[in-house]
């Protein structure tokens, strides 16, 4: 291993503390270490988030918004603290901007039914090819409904988007909103999301990012980046399942209807009508994810507390070291080699299945993703069925790429 | 990593040097079976002789190496064999995969046993028969 890569990687906020962190990486798996290698899909939680969910559930618990008791008034609070929370983490002007989802493909959805269902047909939501489906189906679901139109933008090659194509897509003026991945899941391709954004509203187009992945591993401030829509994912920024979050400027909230009707969302109600409670809250009908919420709060202040410098040197000096190591092994081909990319590898093996690459690794303990990755129109652009891949967190290791290059090539010894 | 429970040498070798893979002129019935998750596919062909027996079968497999195998393992186990006796093995290769424990006489397709530590592979290993059961279940209703 090369000294440099050490010594940055282990300058980034002590690797060996924040493994600590994480009780689950001292799990065996069929006999070995375990070796994490699928933060992408869903990222491991450290115990500062799992304290503070089960704290909250022996400690402090209610349902929030309507009690009228110190019990109930204490759990508002704590979960109303995260949206600010929120808004500071992603660079907000307000809290009110901040709607709680599911996930991210919750947020997209609320986007699509709710902000879709303003458009007319003949106007354009324009996508990539390089879509998780969370930012494809709802999108064609809209078009099936409305009859806006759905058009695909290109990416090149080397797995990026392609610009100059993007512009000609922008040209006629009819594209409505740019729904567009911040960092895909697939490629670790980053976006320029500050050119997206300047073309499309040049052409009179909002944009939405899908922030699923970026949000885990850069600094993202939706202000400076000029952005009308922004998702993320509370299970990927080392949170739990069950929430995430949909931000949107707030004059388009506010000219937005309702997405799920019910209690929380409201204003008034009678028999013959109801009025909508004001933003956020008129997108967040029933009892929402609390617990969930609260811990998603522990886990942004996790994040802050290593910081994106060291998060982003950590996994750049990661990605550059992996990208070299795998490189090395016989036989392999990485799929996605855009110049600006982060910790997610996808690649294929000549003779080598991806599904036996992904199961003689697990034999090994070490755990990667391989399949269409949610992205079946991107597998078929690039001509390949399934890919394997490797992506990263905070705890990953350059010991842990070693291994997985050595296994690698013991595996693909297994089939030549 | 010497050598691997799962991906033995009879799974390695029928996965790289297939013994009953390629087209079947011949053949009077054809299935197929896909896995759309992950791409694999298998394509059979077969003639049957009088009494219901598979006289010859081939297959055509794209996919991971546990449906390659499978598949010729079984081109190879389920020659001169009638549709209840292919019904028998195929319980028989599902027990093993879900308890990891093969039954008597499973014989080479014990190999599979192990997959019952890796739940998302079993469809692989279990893609050709299913093919194979819906191809002779076809022609029986016909
Ligand atoms: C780029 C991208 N978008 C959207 C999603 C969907 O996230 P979720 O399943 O949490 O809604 C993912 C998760 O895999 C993703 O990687």
């Amino acid at each position: 291993m090369d000294q440099s890569v050490i010594t940055s990687v282990h300058a980034a906020g002590s690797l060996r503390h924040v493994r600590a962190d994480f009780p689950i990486l001292s799990q065996k798996v069929h006999g070995k270490d375990l070796v994490f290698l699928d933060s992408a899909a869903s990222a491991q939680k450290p115990r500062q988030v799992i304290d503070c969910m089960a704290d909250t559930m022996r400690t402090q618990y209610a349902n929030i918004h309507r009690g009228l008791y110190w019990m109930s008034e204490r759990t508002t609070e704590a979960y109303e603290a995260v949206r600010d929370q929120v808004a500071r983490f992603l660079g907000a002007a307000a809290r009110e901007e901040v709607v709680f989802t599911r996930n991210s493909t919750e947020a997209i959805n609320l986007v699509a039914h709710s902000y879709g269902g303003l458009l007319r047909p003949g106007q354009v939501v324009l996508v990539s090819e390089m879509e998780h489906h969370a930012n494809l189906v709802p999108w064609q679901m809209l078009r099936d409904r409305t009859g806006v139109e759905l058009r695909i933008t290109p990416i090149t090659d080397d797995g990026a988007l392609d610009m100059e194509a993007l512009a000609a897509n922008l040209a006629d003026g009819k594209v409505a909103l740019v729904a567009i991945t911040h960092m895909s899941n697939v490629l670790g391709t980053i976006t320029d999301a500050r050119a997206i954004i300047d073309m499309a509203h040049a052409a009179g187009a909002k944009v939405l990012l899908d922030g699923s992945q970026l949000a885990v591993h850069r600094r993202v401030d939706v202000q400076a980046l000029g952005a009308d829509f922004y998702v993320v994912t509370g299970h990927k920024l080392y949170g739990p399942t069950g929430i995430g979050v949909l931000w949107a400027r707030r004059e388009l909230l506010e000219a937005m209807p309702p997405f799920l009707g019910g209690g929380d969302m409201i204003s008034t109600v009678s028999f013959e009508r109801s009025t909508w409670a004001n933003v956020p809250h008129k997108f967040e009908a029933g009892t929402p994810a609390i617990i969930e919420t609260i811990g998603l709060g522990a886990a942004l202040a996790y994040i802050e507390s290593i910081g994106f410098d060291a998060i982003g040197a950590h996994e750049d000096a990661l990605t550059a070291y992996a990208l070299e190591a795998l490189g090395n092994v016989s036989g392999l081909k990485v799929i996605g080699t855009a110049p600006q990319r982060g910790g997610v590898i996808s690649f294929t093996m000549k003779d080598v299945h991806p599904h036996d690459i992904a199961t003689l690794l697990d034999r090994n303990g070490i755990a990667v993703r391989a399949g269409h990755h949610c992205a079946e129109p991107l597998m078929r652009r690039l001509g390949v069925t399934a890919t394997a891949r490797a992506s990263f967190g905070i705890y990953t290791t350059p010991e842990e790429i070693d291994l997985l290059a050595r296994t690698l090539e013991q595996i693909r010894g297994f089939f030549v | 990593m010497a050598q691997d429970d799962l991906y033995r040498t009879v799974v390695l070798e029928r996965a790289k040097a297939p013994r009953h893979a390629g087209p079947l002129p011949t053949a009077t019935l054809n299935g197929q079976g896909s896995n759309p998750l992950c791409g694999d596919r298998v394509q059979l062909h077969a003639v049957l002789d009088g009494q219901g027996r598979i006289e010859a079968i081939r297959h055509e497999t794209r996919g991971c190496a546990i449906c390659a195998a499978s598949a010729d393992l079984m081109a190879g186990r389920v020659t001169g064999q009638n549709r209840t006796r292919v019904n028998r093995l195929h319980a028989e290769l599902v027990e093993a995969v879900e308890t990891g424990t093969a039954p008597e006489g499973l014989g080479e397709l014990a190999a599979f046993a192990p997959l019952h530590q890796h739940r998302s592979r079993r469809r692989c290993a279990l893609l050709p028969w299913s093919a194979l059961i819906d191809m002779l279940n076809d022609d029986k209703d016909r």
